[in-house]
């Protein structure tokens, strides 16, 4: 039952502060999909993705992850899933190895394993020569590599990413999508948030977008293009497009 | 904009921030409270002004204070006032340097980093001297009811000992930067502010120590010895003492002395403060070469993991490193007694249980407040398949164990001297280092451990409520090493307390 379960899907989720900023989302998304969730500003992306990480608590709905229901099995949808936060949460006082068996221990990894995922992730992602030198040192950027790492680093069936390429140099970002890449052939689910269209453009298969805490378009380039209403290829084009008759409805 | 605009429009700019600063430290960023706040508030304060009536009204005698006796106890009570000062002063002058929450923007713009920090080093010496006027506002209050107006004079002689003490502060900050670097400078500074803060009051109670055999200060001031080496009545050495007593000519001549020695200070110095912030921002730039030794993953479950990560933080964290040793440099004298009185005085034990709890009662918060609230990777651990219960009770294992691995050396010292006031002392120590964490996970917040040094002023409630718990705890304690059962009122109180802090916490 599990392994044929969707990687994720959400069934009328719904939460409101002073006002609703997911209003009824339902989504779903396969296994070994890459999926790109886009948005405006407040539009209830990093909400809607914070629920599924179990970082906040619903109002209603329903979260399934990779067939576990989220709301009612929390420890055991976490251990398939990883979260990496747009603003790289990581200690100053530990060096990126010691950042990295930390998270192996919270998943419960064996060590020889866990040490050598470790080595060749520091590898792939060109943290050697910081391997062994304290968080508070490093960069914006290779903060946020750690963090991708640690994210990494437990084989998770699930990766939801929030804006995980801001702050990353040109080399470093490829880096990253190199690897999600890989992850994805591999049978993982990404689930990412970006602003910058042209990586969702050429790496999604998938593409949803949500505004003012809805889902109001979702599927590939060519099926967005149809629900938008005309015929561009751009994916700047349609999302404003879809956006602008969003808000101009609301 | 010229040189004295922009200087008044940063002083009014400090303000501004300095009166929000201010106002959301009081109100603990909790605004429906406030008329609670403001009625326990008011509360508090009268109960210390009661407490400090007790403690004046049988000393302050008129026939007392002309003493030459009066004149020591008077300004060693200056001293050890000027000495916590200090140790504050250090702390916000190297802090103006390696804060980077506007000096960024500030530095980077064309306005004059002199002008900032001239500002800057002004409003420290301000606010110390609001600080320790608040705090012996009680004291200064009840002296000037009971003996008459002039001790006001009190409070212009805090305000000319906080500018001294900023200016001797800057100082040390300046000299430190040139002689250590800016890389070693706030470490170093933090641990010098934590020796000048504890070092008096700490020599005075060693001396007592070994001269009578008690921690009690005022016998040392008090003897001969002191009264046969102190300066004579009128030697320039009693001026801080007699501007106390209200001798016009000493207050104005501490004032002039103060705001002069500030303002040197600033006009020396101020062309400094800019390069050395700047190279401030270059230490926490720069890569730390020094790196973690290579050696395998161990296996470990989640919550060993999370201990794991809790002790390993702990032992790196500076600031925790300076202020942990601010609590070991006040179990000296406790220790000092019991290994001077070991076997010859048996109710040693009563003295030192009270101490010990205390102690390990206020640091079991800090510690709690660090694996609690100071999380710098709250979604990482949050999103970790585990429970949220067990999480916290890996912290608060994390926490307790730090605390027996500190005290088990001492509680074991007691214990050669008394066995029932070991025990007493070791649940003592247990019940308040639960309190306090209790506390902590009541009112727990989202913070990052950089946010340490504010932890007491976010909440005020839980600040108060980890300190009364310790102190009931305490005299529970100290009176069960006794065994009396004046014990239980404590105990009661300190439950009371506990209960209250449930009540009025967050998470109730």
């Amino acid at each position: 039952m599990r392994s044929s379960a969707p990687a994720l899907q959400i069934t009328d989720l719904r939460k409101s502060y002073t006002r609703p900023a997911v209003d009824g989302l339902s989504l779903t998304i396969h296994r070994g999909e890459f999926y790109a969730l886009l948005g405006p500003n407040g539009a209830g992306k990093t909400t809607t993705l914070r629920m599924v990480a179990g970082l906040l608590q619903p109002d209603a709905g329903q979260i399934c992850i990779c067939g576990i229901d989220a709301r009612t099995s929390p420890v055991e949808a976490k251990s398939v899933m990883a979260w990496v936060p747009d603003e790289p949460m990581i200690y100053d006082k530990l060096d990126p190895m010691e950042y990295l068996e930390f998270v192996a221990g919270l998943w419960a990894m064996d060590a020889r394993r866990a040490e050598t995922q470790a080595r060749e992730l520091i590898g792939i992602l060109g943290l050697e020569p910081h391997a062994n030198t304290r968080c508070q040192g490093l960069s914006k950027g290779m903060r946020q590599k750690v963090a991708l790492a640690g994210a990494l680093i437990h084989d998770p069936e699930l990766i939801i990413l929030d804006e995980p390429l801001t702050g990353l140099d040109a080399a470093s970002a490829r880096q990253v999508k190199e690897v999600l890449r890989q992850r994805v052939a591999n049978g993982t689910t990404v689930i990412m948030t970006t602003h910058i269209l042209e990586v969702a453009e050429r790496m999604a298969e998938r593409i949803g977008v949500i505004a003012q805490g809805r889902l109001i378009a979702e599927g590939t380039l060519a099926e967005l293009s149809v629900q938008a209403g005309h015929g561009g290829t751009n994916l700047e084009e349609i999302f404003l497009s879809l956006t602008s008759a969003e808000s101009a409805a609301a | 904009m010229n040189a004295t605009a922009t200087l008044t429009w940063f002083a009014r700019h400090e303000l501004t921030l300095a009166w929000r600063d201010w106002a959301a430290m009081m109100a603990g960023g909790r605004t429906k409270r406030e008329r609670a706040v403001t009625i326990g508030a008011l509360f508090f304060i009268g109960l210390l002004h009661w407490l400090a009536y007790a403690i004046l009204a049988p000393i302050l005698k008129p026939e007392m204070l002309a003493s030459k006796q009066a004149l020591i106890v008077l300004t060693a009570t200056l001293l050890l006032t000027f000495s916590m000062m200090m140790s504050q002063a250090i702390e916000q002058v190297t802090r103006a340097f390696y804060a980077r929450s506007d000096l960024d923007l500030i530095l980077s713009s064309p306005a004059s980093s002199q002008h900032l920090f001239a500002i800057r080093i002004g409003s420290i010496a301000v606010a110390g001297a609001m600080m320790t006027s608040l705090l012996t506002a009680p004291f200064i209050n009840m002296a000037t009811y009971l003996n008459g107006a002039h001790f006001l004079s009190a409070y212009a002689v805090i305000a000319a000992m906080s500018m001294l003490a900023t200016g001797l502060a800057v100082i040390g900050a300046i000299a430190l930067f040139k002689s250590v670097g800016p890389k070693r400078t706030r470490l170093i500074a933090q641990i010098v502010a934590a020796v000048v803060g504890a070092a008096l009051l700490i020599g005075l109670q060693v001396a007592a120590i070994m001269l009578y055999g008690n921690l009690s200060r005022f016998d040392v001031l008090k003897s001969d010895l002191i009264a046969r080496s102190a300066p004579d009545a009128s030697s320039l050495f009693w001026l801080p003492a007699n501007a106390v007593l209200g001798d016009a000519l000493s207050i104005v001549a501490l004032m002039i002395a103060g705001g002069a020695f500030l303002a040197t200070v600033i006009a020396h110095y101020s062309n400094q403060f800019g390069g050395h912030a700047i190279a401030a921002a270059g230490v926490s730039d720069h890569t730390d070469a020094k790196g973690s030794a290579q050696r395998p993953f161990r296996s470990l479950t989640a919550k060993q993991a999370l201990r794991a990560k809790e002790w390993t933080l702990l032992k790196r964290d500076p600031w925790l490193a300076s202020q942990t040793l601010m609590q070991i440099l006040y179990l000296v004298p406790p220790a000092l007694l019991l290994w001077r009185d070991m076997g010859a005085n048996t109710q040693v034990h009563v003295i030192l249980a009270p101490v010990l709890v205390m102690a390990f009662g206020q640091l079991a918060g800090g510690l709690a407040w660090l694996a609690i609230s100071g999380e710098d990777a709250p979604d990482l651990v949050a999103t970790a398949p585990l429970p949220r219960r067990a999480i916290m009770r890996a912290k608060n294992e994390a926490v307790l164990m730090a605390i027996a691995t500190v005290a088990l050396p001492l509680v074991g010292g007691v214990a050669i001297v008394s066995i029932g006031g070991a025990i007493a002392t070791a649940a003592g120590i247990a019940v308040a280092a639960v309190s306090a964490i209790a506390i902590q996970l009541w009112f727990r917040v989202t913070a990052t451990r950089s946010q340490f040094r504010r932890r007491q002023t976010a909440s005020k409630t839980s600040t108060f409520a980890e300190a009364f718990s310790s102190i009931f705890w305490a005299g529970a304690t100290g009176f069960a090493a006794a065994g009396s059962l004046f014990a239980l009122p404590f105990v009661a109180l300190a439950l009371i307390t506990l209960a209250i802090a449930y009540a009025i916490s967050p998470r109730a």
